[in-house]
């Protein structure tokens, strides 16, 4: 009876982890290795064909290189945009609450949301974004008496195209500058839990010794930040890699496939032919496990757990 | 029994946070203060800014859409009152009914695997830690494909009870871990005190230990409900029919027709979105804690 005790009470999850978690993952392996018609009935075995089919796609190559320069890109800006930003809001200020508070938007508000949102700012014609540039162009033009055009200012903000989603050399930047602002908000917070822990001796050790800002950030801060970084770094990995509502809402990886990703691919496939898609799905898990492989090292989870 | 402290470091953090930054002896602190605000409003304004504009445009009238202008001549609420008697208050009533599902779910799955783990060292119980850990870092969307086919072979696609049992299997993780480290700061000595005093083991449990970590219930009960929410990939790909679809799937689908009703569809966006920030401000503190899963020492 004792014996059956911990099934009772910890059984449940391990079914539920089982059933939806773990199911997914052997059902979209075996399928990956099936033929599969467009409706879902099973054709039979068809060995390696769908990976065959889904490596010779012409575009197969460009979307997984475009995947992992998206994952460099939006994870990499991310950090150093959420280093600088945890440490101004470190500092003491009147209403640093709020301030902090407002940060948290983007991250407790969907993804899709947010999408949507930049996608109408974005609209060639009245998004707000186009107002900026408008108005910009105006302000330059009346206080400086210059063509905005020749400052390269509205260049920075997508050139002169108007419609910026319509094409993939300005789509893919706006793309990134979303996920980096939906990943800012947690990288920060994290970032700010990390500072927290470090103990204020240690700065007024470094003052003694007579460090410069800049030296006792880069020796002490960084160093003791990075088990924080780590960790925050590598979830913003995995959301990034598997970020999908992004890319879907804004463009659907169009142009063509020029702005999608190996998430948005898959999908895509999903319409057409089931077996290929879990051909690439399987692909994708393949890199999630690697990462999740670094995470559980790098997280140290044996002396959590142990 | 490294984990007793997870939370812990929080504690001590919002005390050592005070002091964490290197301050300046030299000159003018206040002209520095003030422009460490500035920048701070200035950015907490930016982060908010594309929530603004979406009530903005939930508040433009219809023939107003298309002007190239900042604000509306005149405000209209229609869409905003008109949402509840409009096509999506069904999708809403579905949003609701897979996060409180959802939530429920993980509720009554996690809070016992999550004491039974703090309270007992069982054969498989680092299996089940790490099963959990793991399951933390997996996302619907990498294996959207496979819960597809596995719905299908149940005859379980565009149902409602597919979405709460896929929304409460992926949220598991965080609540268990959470709950976990909750339950085990809370010392086994107020349990068996209570114990004594002739309450049941059970009767301990819910006096005593489960009051002390409401915080952490709490926690894992709005961040499930937000994740339930906000899920989209799981319920584009299971919930094929319009009354099935979930809020953002509908917003999203509403999206895709020819001319897009904008208002409309950020009144539906307001509804879906400032609540949730406001929920989410509440657990903001303990959310970084478990979603880091104690790495942050």
């Amino acid at each position: 009876m004792k014996k059956l005790e911990p099934l009772a009470w910890v059984g449940p999850a391990v079914v539920l982890i089982a059933a939806v978690v773990i199911w997914p993952v052997v059902e979209m392996i075996r399928s990956s290795f099936l033929k599969i018609s467009r409706f879902g009935v099973v054709q039979g075995p068809n060995g390696l064909a769908n990976y065959e089919k889904l490596f010779a796609e012409k575009d197969f190559a460009d979307i997984m290189v475009r995947s992992v320069i998206w994952v460099v890109a939006v994870v990499g800006l991310t950090v150093l945009i959420s280093l600088a930003l945890a440490q101004l809001f470190n500092q003491r200020f009147p209403g640093r609450k709020v301030a902090r508070w407002a940060l948290i938007a983007p991250w407790a508000a969907s993804v899709l949301m947010t999408a949507i949102v930049f996608k109408w700012m974005l609209d060639p014609e009245v998004g707000v974004i186009n107002l900026i540039r408008r108005d910009l162009g105006t302000f330059v033009h009346d206080v400086f008496g210059v063509d905005p055009r020749s400052l390269g200012l509205l260049s920075a903000m997508g050139g002169e195209a108007a419609d910026q989603l319509g094409q993939a050399s300005t789509a893919m930047p706006w793309l990134v500058f979303v996920a980096v602002f939906v990943s800012v908000p947690f990288t920060t917070y994290a970032l700010l839990a990390g500072l927290a822990t470090i103990p204020s001796e240690v700065y007024e050790a470094a003052r003694m010794d007579g460090a410069s800002r800049l030296r006792t950030y880069w020796s002490i801060t960084l160093p003791l930040l990075r088990p924080a970084l780590t960790v925050a770094a590598l979830i913003n990995v995995m959301n990034v890699f598997n970020s999908f509502p992004i890319i879907w809402a804004m463009t659907r990886g169009q142009p063509g496939y020029d702005t999608a990703t190996s998430t948005i691919f898959m999908y895509i496939l999903k319409n057409s032919d089931i077996g290929e898609s879990a051909a690439m799905s399987v692909v994708n898990f393949g890199m999630v496990i690697v990462l999740t492989a670094i995470f559980l090292k790098v997280s140290r989870w044996k002396q959590e757990v142990a | 029994m490294a984990h007793t402290t997870q939370h812990a470091p929080q504690h001590t953090a919002q005390h050592a946070g005070h002091h964490a930054a290197p301050r300046t002896h030299r000159g003018m602190p206040r002209l520095k203060t003030t422009v460490t605000a500035a920048a701070a409003y200035l950015i907490g304004l930016f982060f908010l800014f594309p929530y603004l504009v979406m009530v903005l445009i939930s508040l433009r009238p219809q023939d107003e859409l298309r002007k190239a202008e900042w604000f509306p001549e005149r405000w209209d609420l229609s869409a905003i009152t008109g949402f509840w008697s409009g096509g999506l208050a069904d999708n809403l009533v579905v949003s609701l009914q897979v996060a409180f599902g959802s939530t429920l779910l993980v509720l009554l799955v996690a809070l016992p695997a999550a004491y039974y783990t703090s309270r007992h060292h069982f054969r498989g119980r680092t299996f089940f830690l790490l099963l959990v850990l793991i399951t933390q870092m997996f996302q619907p969307t990498a294996m959207v494909v496979g819960i597809y086919r596995e719905f299908y072979q149940f005859g379980l696609v565009d149902s409602i009870v597919a979405l709460i049992l896929v929304n409460g299997g992926f949220n598991l993780a965080f609540a268990v871990w959470i709950l976990n480290a909750y339950f085990s700061s809370i010392p086994r000595e107020l349990e068996e005190a209570a114990f004594i005093d002739g309450n049941g083991r059970l009767g301990a449990l819910f006096r005593i230990t489960l009051p002390l970590a409401m915080p952490g219930v709490i926690t894992a009960l709005i961040f499930t409900f937000i994740a339930a929410w906000n899920e989209f990939v799981v319920a584009l790909t299971l919930a094929t029919s319009p009354q099935n679809q979930p809020l953002p799937v509908a917003l999203h689908s509403y999206m895709g027709q020819y001319s897009v009703d904008w208002q409309g569809l950020f009144a539906g966006s307001v509804i879906a979105t400032i609540p949730v920030i406001i929920l989410f401000a509440l657990i903001e503190r303990k959310v970084v804690g478990g979603l880091t899963a104690g790495s942050i020492k």
